[in-house]
């Protein structure tokens, strides 16, 4: 309301305001972990035979592809700092094309399960043991709810890269771009704990 | 409103009529935005409050069937509990007075701070929607304990979902505030010249990023079972709900700690105002904040010593809430000394005070009890406990809350009000509060359940006198907002510094000017200084 309040302006702040969002998403996906700690400790055997049915291919691939998303974020902000401005819309537009294409091999993974009627609540998946039940359940959540949050990413750099091409984000001025990688960087680590929490301790 | 010239009511900026209001981003508009709007559903849940105790004057029917009872209290703790003991005084007077007390214009991100406002809103209007679409309103209770919240066929999903959106709401203030605290206090505020209200919000803040999510989750996670029938927290598919109520207690057993410390905060402001005295303690009081908001996020377990955890879990758990009385009583100490030797001047703020240490010191000792495993047994989920945490919550926050109603009034508003009205109000409330609510201590005693829609002729006296004393209260409630809203249109021009305050939102006009400060504030001295006496 005021042209004093408009103008403050405080990249510190703005950067410790995004470190505590980040916190209040690591607890609660923490709420989860606790979770399938609890669940795997009961169920070691049943988690062990859920997990061997998992895509390990896919998941790798999956792996791969957050990781070179991750990198060509840290590219996209580099890029920036060194006033390349083109070469910086590139990289970001890559990152959001990296994620996309893990939501599309998830989309295929999450399907092939499906048809094989395994989900929640599905009396094929009844008709097995507690622990695979919860194991697929807890598989459905965790990843759902980190694929979700892999869309709201998407959907916020995509926003970054209007205001990119539109001259908000400046190299003075890059505290948007900044956050915004923060919080893909997040997307990226969570995953690197549900990989082998699901696909590779079997 | 207000007489004053270029005040923060007055002055809207480009915007006109409501739109200057809902679409402000001055702290101090938002902040009257959740005034106003806390007030009106905390009316709806003294209401319902007050519907349960009609329908208990009698055994059987009262007034309602026992399905709607059920409804009533639901509502009433849900309500309460999430629409105003959370919000209340972090999102009123927080957002009204941090940024004024550390001497800054606004907090640290305006929009923000705007947009948790929204997420409130959206929040409660989920919840008035569940009252009244399809499935009826829910009967869980506010725990939504499994596996009973996954069948009922009332509108679980929604309030739960109500809950959730509240959630963000406040983690977004929580945010806020710890970035405000630490970005913006002007030169000279050093952490230990902050004012003991501002440490209080910092700690509750804390609590609020770091335990809201947790409960995050865990309400998502009930939508998901009723939904899917994902199996989680059903044992019939191998979940199990015991786990539900750890997830449910790690956010709300320090959700209390974000009800009480903004509410001690207030207090610590009142007391040395009022006794004309530097506070006792300052480093002990700052600290004890943190203490409680550390180790309150650690005994969450009793809640559930008659679940059938783990009886080691129950014995640690049991110390820990022991050890949480340390601080609190650190803090009553601290206000009490602060009394001694003062020239004390018992305005209606330091008399809410005091009333509030009464209320509360009575409310912590009577969680002792229940923290002795021993004794939790006989006393769970009795009437002993409904009396312990109305006590805590509402004769404790409550009472803190008006507290800083009537200290900060004629600095939010320019006005101030009749000053006899105002004892009259308090004294009636504070009988009242007392007949309803230590009936239930010793209903509880008595063996009464809580949440029981009937009862046994020998509790009737009890629940008579509690109801007799829920009108009381009512009575009281209405003379003291009468007597706000009627100073508000009438009451005389208030001095910017009616009760000879030394920190800085005495230092400014009344009401306060949109900028808060003409130029930014150099803090050379403590908060407190009233000298030597």
């Amino acid at each position: 309301m005021s042209t004093a309040l408009l103008e403050h302006r405080d990249d510190a702040g703005a950067k410790i305001g995004m470190w505590l969002f980040l916190l209040t998403e690591l607890l609660l996906f923490g709420g989860l972990f606790v979770l399938y700690s609890v669940y795997r400790f009961r169920h070691p055997g049943e988690f062990h035979d859920g997990a061997m049915e998992l895509n390990l291919i896919l998941g790798s691939v999956n792996t791969l592809i957050l990781l070179t998303s991750s990198f060509t974020m840290v590219l996209s902000i580099a890029f920036l700092r060194l006033v390349k401005r083109g070469a910086s819309l590139l990289a970001l537009a890559m990152t959001i094309l990296l994620g996309l294409l893990f939501l599309v091999n998830k989309y295929f993974e999450w399907s092939a399960k499906i048809n094989h009627g395994i989900f929640p609540n599905s009396p094929e998946l009844l008709a097995r043991s507690h622990g695979e039940i919860l194991f697929f359940g807890l598989y459905y959540v965790m990843t759902g709810l980190h694929g979700l949050h892999v869309v709201i990413g998407v959907l916020l750099l995509s926003i970054v890269m209007v205001w990119m091409v539109r001259g908000k984000i400046t190299p003075d001025r890059d505290i948007f771009l900044e956050n915004a990688g923060l919080y893909w960087h997040l997307i990226d680590l969570i995953w690197i704990y549900l990989f082998p929490l699901f696909y590779l301790i079997t | 409103m207000s007489p004053m010239q270029n005040s923060y009511l007055t002055q809207s900026g480009t915007r006109r009529g409501l739109l200057a209001w809902v679409l402000s981003t001055d702290h101090k508009r938002i902040g009257l935005l959740y005034l106003v709007s806390v007030l009106s559903f905390y009316t709806v849940g003294v209401l319902l409050g007050l519907l349960m105790r009609l329908e208990l004057l009698t055994p059987g029917k009262t007034i309602v069937q026992a399905s709607t009872y059920n409804a009533f209290f639901t509502l009433h703790g849900v309500i309460m509990i999430f629409l105003f003991v959370i919000p209340a005084i972090p999102a009123i007077f927080g957002n009204f007075f941090l940024p004024i007390l550390i001497g800054a214009k606004d907090v640290a991100f305006p929009r923000l701070n705007l947009l948790s406002w929204y997420f409130y809103i959206g929040g409660a209007i989920l919840v008035v929607t569940a009252l009244f679409a399809g499935g009826g309103p829910p009967d869980t209770g506010w725990t939504f304990y499994v596996p009973y919240s996954l069948r009922s066929g009332t509108n679980v999903s929604l309030a739960v979902f109500a809950a959730f959106i509240l959630g963000f709401s406040s983690i977004l203030t929580g945010l806020n505030f710890v970035t405000t605290i630490h970005r913006m206090r002007a030169p000279g505020m050093r952490w230990m010249k902050m004012p003991l209200f501002v440490w209080s919000l910092y700690a509750t803040a804390w609590v609020q990023i770091l335990a809201t999510p947790i409960v995050g989750i865990t309400l998502l996670l009930v939508i998901l079972e009723r939904l899917f029938g994902v199996g989680l927290f059903d044992p019939a598919k191998g979940g199990d709900p015991i786990l539900f109520e750890h997830l449910f207690w790690i956010y709300s057993h320090p959700a209390v700690y974000i009800m009480i410390l903004p509410a001690m905060g207030i207090i610590t402001e009142i007391i040395p105002v009022f006794a004309r005295r530097t506070i006792f303690g300052y480093k002990a009081i700052a600290y004890s904040s943190i203490a409680i908001a550390a180790l309150g996020s650690l005994v969450w377990g009793h809640h559930m010593f008659v679940s059938g955890q783990s009886y080691t879990a129950n014995v640690i758990f049991s110390l820990l809430t022991f050890l949480v009385a340390i601080p609190s009583a650190i803090k009553v100490f601290n206000w009490v000394a602060t009394l001694y030797k003062g020239a004390i001047d018992t305005a209606p703020p330091f008399l809410f005070a005091l009333a509030f240490i009464f209320l509360f010191s009575i409310g912590g000792l009577t969680g002792l009890i229940q923290g002795a495993l021993s004794v939790n047994v006989y006393v769970h989920d009795t009437y002993f406990v409904v009396g312990h945490f109305h006590y805590v919550m509402f004769g404790g926050t409550g009472f803190a809350f008006f507290g800083g109603l009537h200290y900060w009034f004629p600095k939010m508003f320019g006005r101030m009000y009749s000053k006899g009205r105002a004892t009259v109000a308090l004294l009636i409330l504070f009988v009242g509060f007392n007949m309803l609510y230590f009936s239930m201590f010793l209903l509880g005693l008595q063996g009464m359940p809580r949440r029981y829609y009937d009862y046994l002729p020998e509790f009737h006296t009890g629940h008579v006198v509690a109801t007799v004393g829920s009108w009381v209260l009512v009575a009281g409630l209405i003379l003291m907002f009468a007597n706000l809203l009627h100073a508000l249109r009438k009451g005389e021009k208030a001095e910017d510094n009616p009760w000879g305050g030394k920190t800085l939102e005495w230092r400014i006009a009344s009401p306060p000017p949109p900028e808060n400060f003409e130029e930014v504030p150099v803090i050379t001295s403590g908060a407190y200084d009233y000298g030597a006496r």
